[in-house]
């Protein structure tokens, strides 16, 4: 099936089998979100990409896009419900963005700027979170980490490795390494994994690397999260038809 | 005032039957410092002692977070100086990464972002912080004794303090991206080069400001030698010096060996390791101060406290490398047959060691080497590395152990500030006995002792862009604990 969807006000185009997300990409139209990725089934796991269709929230990353179907997006409570969940990501975490050699190339902070997020409104939860350094090329930290799971999904679906997977539930769920140590040096994780490079903060690191681009040469000193993402999707898009 | 006096007014006998007066915090420095004075029945000061109260926790804290990482979290301990830190760790880890000779690029471009560095410090201390005691006097009405007061009363000298420290500052932002809290240096060499545009534009002002530079230390020299007399006495002691010269004696800023002179001249040690800072330097703890003392091992901590910063480096150095500054050094050194020992002569020293940055500065300008030519440099991985610069308030050292998982494992700081605590303790003391002691205390007399810190430009002012007039409230208390008297200073700077 396709055919056309209203987004707010604006006609978009959809192929049958495109969520409302990828629709409304195609078109040029940025829904914040921060565990999709073009290359990876959706997950619906950050919620950034709410939005209402017939007045109840669905995530636009794994709704279907449907004939005369009406998505409501950019409201000031949409939007509200966006930055509220992006601060509550920064409190659930240990955030420190002016160490942190993510910063500046980091989607996190790139949604938190997007979405005019000024502070972070809710307490710092400060939870203690183990570090995993013991892998020669490639550095853990869970301080940083979301849980959106990009790197579970790319390690199984792209790199065919399965190293990672979420333990727990809510709060306390953490990110675990697949290997009896639980280390990440008894995983085959290599520095060159898509594991490592879709992470969107700065969790997974490449070692010995950090800070090699010099402010004003980062992904987002560059363009802002919206330009960056829709301009990434337009020319897959064009690769691959 | 003899050493042994000097030095009886650390701790008082019966503390508890004294009187206790705080200037707390210390003003046109950063909030954490404050100085007690204990006081007998007829106002003689017994006791004297300034105190750092902030505790920071870096060296702690950046246990375990990836080496790489460091020289960007630990430049956080300053807003005023973070490119020193940021050096200085990344000298350190130079060592580490297998790197402690840089490629001839990224060793110019490090000293370019550091020369701008000193420059911007210290056309801020002069301008900023301490022109206003030496422009209206120690004494003046202190609503108008802070660098607003400056402007409207001397504005040609304002402008050009802030223009210079623009000017500074601009060279660290084209360098490092920001003004403050930018990120340049990494383990092994530097992100980038100069770009020709940026060069062009630095170019364009270089001039200007080395002209400023010429005009700030005359004014420095002038405002010493009208009070040549009272500049000479105030907060006056003699101590050894210690700092970074090249190996020809000449002075440096950002690579060297570590030279110790005595109070005559006569040199300690010469050209130590850097690294070998722990054979040479301890540190002694007092109970009364969070602040270590550190000392010349060979004289032991009665004789071997030192002074650090601007004074020491122009006491130490056999001659300066640019032209300019040789010529006001060698019109400074004029003032004693052996080392400058006043606390007032660290401002002069402080405007011809900016002089000198300067000039430095249009060297590299001009030199190609910055536009191109390898970055980063690798080598055989080493567990632990020292890392020691001259920042602009003195010798700043920083010491890492980093794990076989690339992690920091333990982490020794030794900043500037710490070096002088004996010698700005010293100084207060000096002050309080002499100006204090047995007068009924005065803003103007509280502040002198403000000016004698204030000399030494001490690190805890690093982070502070307050304009002198944070609130002061100094209680008068007796033997018994019964308030005396209160003077009380306002945020608007009123006294009451």
């Amino acid at each position: 099936m396709s055919g056309t969807f209203f987004l707010d006000d604006q006609e978009i185009p959809f192929r049958e089998g495109q969520t409302v997300l990828e629709a409304a990409l195609a078109a040029g139209r940025f829904i914040p979100h921060l565990c999709w990725r073009p290359e990876l089934e959706p997950h619906s796991s950050c919620r950034l990409c709410t939005v209402l269709i017939s007045g109840r929230p669905f995530s636009a990353c794994t709704q279907p896009a449907m004939k005369g179907q009406r998505v409501v997006c950019d409201t000031p409570q949409l939007k509200d419900l966006r930055k509220a969940v992006t601060q509550m990501l920064f409190v659930e975490g240990n955030h420190f963005c002016p160490a942190c050699e993510r910063s500046g190339s980091c989607r996190l902070q790139a949604a938190a700027y997007h979405l005019g997020m000024q502070d972070s409104h809710f307490p710092h939860q400060f939870p203690v979170r183990e570090r995993d350094s013991s892998h020669p090329e490639v550095n853990l930290d869970r301080d940083r980490c979301i849980r959106c799971e990009l790197c579970v999904r790319a390690s199984r679906q792209l790199d065919g490795k399965n190293v990672f997977g979420i333990h727990g539930r809510g709060v306390t769920s953490r990110l675990e390494v697949n290997a009896p140590s639980g280390l990440l040096r008894d995983t085959a994780i290599a520095a060159e994994d898509q594991a490592v490079a879709f992470c969107p903060t700065g969790a997974l690191t490449v070692k010995r690397r950090g800070f090699e681009l010099p402010i004003g040469e980062r992904r987002f000193d560059r363009s802002d999260l919206a330009t960056e993402v829709l301009e990434a999707f337009a020319a897959k898009e064009a690769r691959h038809g | 005032m003899t050493p042994a006096a000097n030095l009886a007014l650390e701790s008082a006998r019966r503390p508890e039957t004294l009187k206790r007066v705080a200037i707390e915090p210390v003003t046109r420095v950063e909030g954490h410092g404050k100085v007690t004075l204990l006081l007998d029945a007829e106002n003689r000061v017994q006791q004297a002692r300034l105190h750092i109260v902030e505790f920071r926790g870096f060296e702690k804290f950046i246990q375990g977070r990836p080496y790489w990482e460091v020289p960007v979290l630990v430049q956080r301990l300053c807003g005023i100086c973070p490119v020193s830190h940021h050096l200085a760790a990344t000298k350190a880890l130079d060592r580490v990464v297998g790197a402690p000779k840089l490629t001839p690029t990224a060793e110019k471009l490090r000293r370019l972002l550091h020369y701008g560095q000193t420059l911007q410090s210290h056309a801020l201390h002069f301008f900023h912080l301490a022109s206003p005691d030496l422009l209206f006097g120690w004494d003046a009405e202190p609503g108008r004794r802070n660098v607003v007061g400056v402007i409207e009363a001397h504005p040609e000298i304002a402008l050009k303090g802030v223009r210079l420290r623009r000017f500074g500052q601009e060279v660290i932002r084209v360098l490092s991206g920001k003004r403050v809290h930018g990120v340049f240096a990494v383990p092994g060499g530097v992100q980038k080069h100069l770009a020709r545009t940026d060069r062009d534009l630095l170019l364009k002002d270089i001039g200007q400001a080395l002209l400023w530079c010429r005009e700030a230390v005359g004014i420095a020299r002038r405002l010493y030698l009208e009070d040549r007399e009272e500049n000479e006495r105030f907060g006056a002691f003699h101590s050894n010096f210690v700092g970074l010269t090249a190996p020809d004696g000449c002075f440096e800023l950002y690579e060297g060996g570590l030279r110790a002179r005595d109070a005559k001249g006569g040199t300690i040690f010469d050209q130590v390791d850097p690294s070998h800072y722990l054979r040479h330097l301890h540190e002694e703890v007092k109970s009364w101060s969070y602040m270590k003392f550190p000392f010349i091992v060979a004289l032991g901590n009665d004789e071997g406290w030192y002074r650090v910063g601007p004074l020491a480096r122009v006491n130490n150095a056999d001659r300066m490398p640019t032209p300019l500054a040789e010529e006001a050094r060698a019109d400074f050194r004029k003032l004693s047959e052996g080392p400058v020992q006043a606390t007032m002569a660290y401002h002069w020293a402080r405007m011809i060691e900016m002089l000198c940055a300067a000039e430095l500065i249009r060297q590299l300008l001009e030199d190609p080497d910055l536009l191109e030519g390898d970055l980063l440099r690798g080598g055989e991985r080493v567990p632990e590395g020292v890392g020691v610069i001259e920042a602009p308030r003195g010798t700043l050292i920083h010491h890492y152990r980093v794990d076989e998982n690339d992690a920091i494992e333990k982490a020794n700081l030794i900043v500037s500030t710490t070096h002088n605590n004996t010698a700005m303790n010293t100084a207060v003391r000096e002050v309080a006995a002499r100006y204090l002691s047995g007068h009924e205390l005065t803003e103007g007399l509280l502040n002198r002792i403000e000016v004698a810190i204030r000399a030494y430009d001490p690190c805890l002012s690093c982070a502070t862009h307050a304009l002198g007039r944070m609130p002061l409230e100094v209680d008068l208390v007796d033997a018994d604990g019964n308030r005396v008297s209160r003077i009380r200073r306002d945020g608007d700077g009123s006294i009451g």
